[in-house]
């Protein structure tokens, strides 16, 4: 591992000075952070220890709910508005990682993790455009089970593996960056990139901006929502496809909804489509809702080696509707 | 060498100041500085739970931990867990239930015990499972694992530590 300098700060402002410096890497939680000087996947000159910042709050106003980018994942899934008004959110969070690494974790810290594609992660190297621009891309034609159905290109065919990602997106959320110019707000379904030909711009943050919350809006009306999540094994692992619902219910009559897909693309995967088809479908019609999910796959382009995702992200969509 | 911090932590009740290399993990640093050889290092990236310890009472990953981060924290390890030569009511139960084969992963299984019934997530054996999910036994020794958290929930009430 380089060496490197470690700073710690208590002001944004003189955060985002430091983080404008060359080779200049912020730390919170650390829990991707240490893996990847670890594992040679950054190799900072400066570490900027974030964890002093006062952003580590969560607060619950009529305008919705309003999480620091610094609260740790075990004290958000923790707080009584988010256990009694937000399951999806608090079961995305609660259904990743272990309790050790939850009270570690931050919020934006979550966001930023990097894709579990065991080429990217290998100890040797191996051809990854994520690693190394350019050079390629192993998964392609080599494992592909864990990889991406829906907005892969040649360059990249990886997943994201937040949980928390998926629930922000079907909760309409907003992710609060700042940076020199100021404050950003990005929308949490486009806030990871789809690869396209630069694989290695993972988010939309820009060098030198901080995440400084996520805001929840108050009429995401998320108190019938599940987030359904589908792993190897039933406590600590990744999802293999995982799946947040958000549903609007006049007795068993679905009058709104909002569904994202995770494990399936390199961002939470909203399905429009199903969510409009669903209207007016009664919860416990299964065939029904399985055909109004099936008919937005129409853009799916599985892998040789993936396509059980379709029928597994299917069903695990409509189970999460069911479950809200 | 230049770059090396000083730190302050408070480990087991006594406050050490070290100077640290900024890479160190907290792991290393109380292995190899502070001689406090019970907590292991078994992946050193966060997966088994060998390594956990207490920071300011809740349960971390000190592999994950950089040193320098801990500075002004109360680290708790399991050579703090007794008191007087007693046993912690959860090494007793680990103890007396055989919750342990070749023992590597059994300072970190007890370390988030401790932590596990503190939080109140002890109440039955489903919920010690999931809460305590994030300790990997190679040996597999996890009914016995089990029974012992919830023995030792019991008798401390389930709440205090
Ligand atoms: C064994 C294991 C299992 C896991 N399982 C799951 C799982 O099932 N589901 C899941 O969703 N996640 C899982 N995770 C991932 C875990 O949730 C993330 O590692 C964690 O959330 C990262 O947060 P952190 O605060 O530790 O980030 P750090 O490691 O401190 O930082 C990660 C990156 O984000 C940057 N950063 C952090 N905060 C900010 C900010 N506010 N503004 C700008 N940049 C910032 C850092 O500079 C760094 O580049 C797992 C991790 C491990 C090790
Ligand atoms: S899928 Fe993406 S992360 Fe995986 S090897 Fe290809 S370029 Fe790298
Ligand atoms: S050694 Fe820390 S989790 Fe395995
Ligand atoms: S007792 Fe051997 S790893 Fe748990």
């Amino acid at each position: 591992m380089r060496t490197f300098s470690y700073h710690r700060v208590s002001d944004v402002d003189v955060a985002l000075a430091a983080l404008r410096q060359p080779e200049t890497q912020a730390i919170a939680g650390g829990t991707e952070l240490v893996n990847w000087l670890k594992e040679g996947i950054e190799a900072p000159a400066r570490l900027v220890d974030i964890t002093g910042l006062p952003l580590a709050g969560v607060e619950s106003t009529p305008d919705g709910l309003r999480i620091g980018a610094l609260a740790r994942m075990s004290d958000v899934a923790a707080h009584p508005v988010v256990r009694d008004r937000y399951p999806v959110l608090a079961q995305s969070l609660l259904r990743a990682a272990s309790a050790q690494l939850r009270n570690m974790a931050t919020i934006g810290g979550n966001l930023l993790q990097r894709t579990r594609c065991p080429y990217f992660r290998a100890d040797t190297a191996l051809p990854c455009n994520k690693r190394v621009p350019g050079s390629g891309c192993a998964a392609r034609h080599g494992d592909t089970s864990a990889q991406a159905i829906f907005g892969w290109s040649e360059h990249c065919v990886a997943t994201h593996p937040s949980d928390l990602a998926v629930a922000l997106a079907a909760l309409d959320a907003t992710i609060v960056v700042r940076g020199e110019a100021g404050e950003r707000r990005i929308p949490a379904t486009e806030f990871h990139r789809l690869p396209g030909d630069e694989p290695e711009r993972h988010t939309e943050l820009r060098a030198g901006e901080l995440i400084t919350a996520v805001e929840v809006p108050a009429e995401s009306g998320a108190e019938h929502s599940h987030y359904l999540k589908v792993r190897e094994r039933v406590s600590y692992e990744f999802a293999v496809v995982s799946a947040a619902a958000v549903v609007q219910l006049s007795g068993t009559t679905i009058t709104g909804a909002r569904l994202a897909l995770g494990g399936v693309a390199h961002r939470p995967w909203r399905l429009g489509g199903a969510e409009q088809a669903v209207v007016g479908l009664s919860v416990s019609d299964r065939p029904a809702l399985l055909a109004a999910v099936a008919a937005d796959f129409g853009d799916a382009r599985p892998l040789p080696g993936n396509e059980y995702k379709i029928t597994l992200a299917q069903r695990a969509a409509v189970r999460a509707l069911q479950a809200a | 060498m230049s770059n090396h911090v000083a730190v302050t932590v408070r480990v087991n009740g006594v406050d050490r100041e070290i100077e640290v290399d900024p890479r160190a993990t907290l792991t290393e640093t109380l292995r190899d500085r502070l001689g406090l050889t019970g907590t292991k290092k078994g992946c050193d990236r966060g997966e088994c739970g060998a390594c956990t310890v207490l920071v300011n009472g809740r349960r971390v990953l000190s592999c994950m931990t950089l040193a320098v981060t801990a500075h002004g924290a109360e680290v708790t390890t399991v050579e703090g867990l007794s008191s007087g030569g007693e046993l912690h009511p959860v090494q007793r139960a680990f103890l007396e239930n055989d919750a342990f084969q070749c023992g590597f992963c059994t300072p970190g299984q007890v370390m988030s015990a401790v932590a596990c019934i503190a939080e109140g997530h002890a109440t039955s054996d489903d919920e010690i499972r999931e809460w305590m999910s994030g300790n990997i036994c190679r040996c597999a020794a996890y009914p016995q694992i089990v029974a012992s958290v919830a023995k030792a929930a019991a008798e401390l009430g389930g709440a205090a530590r």
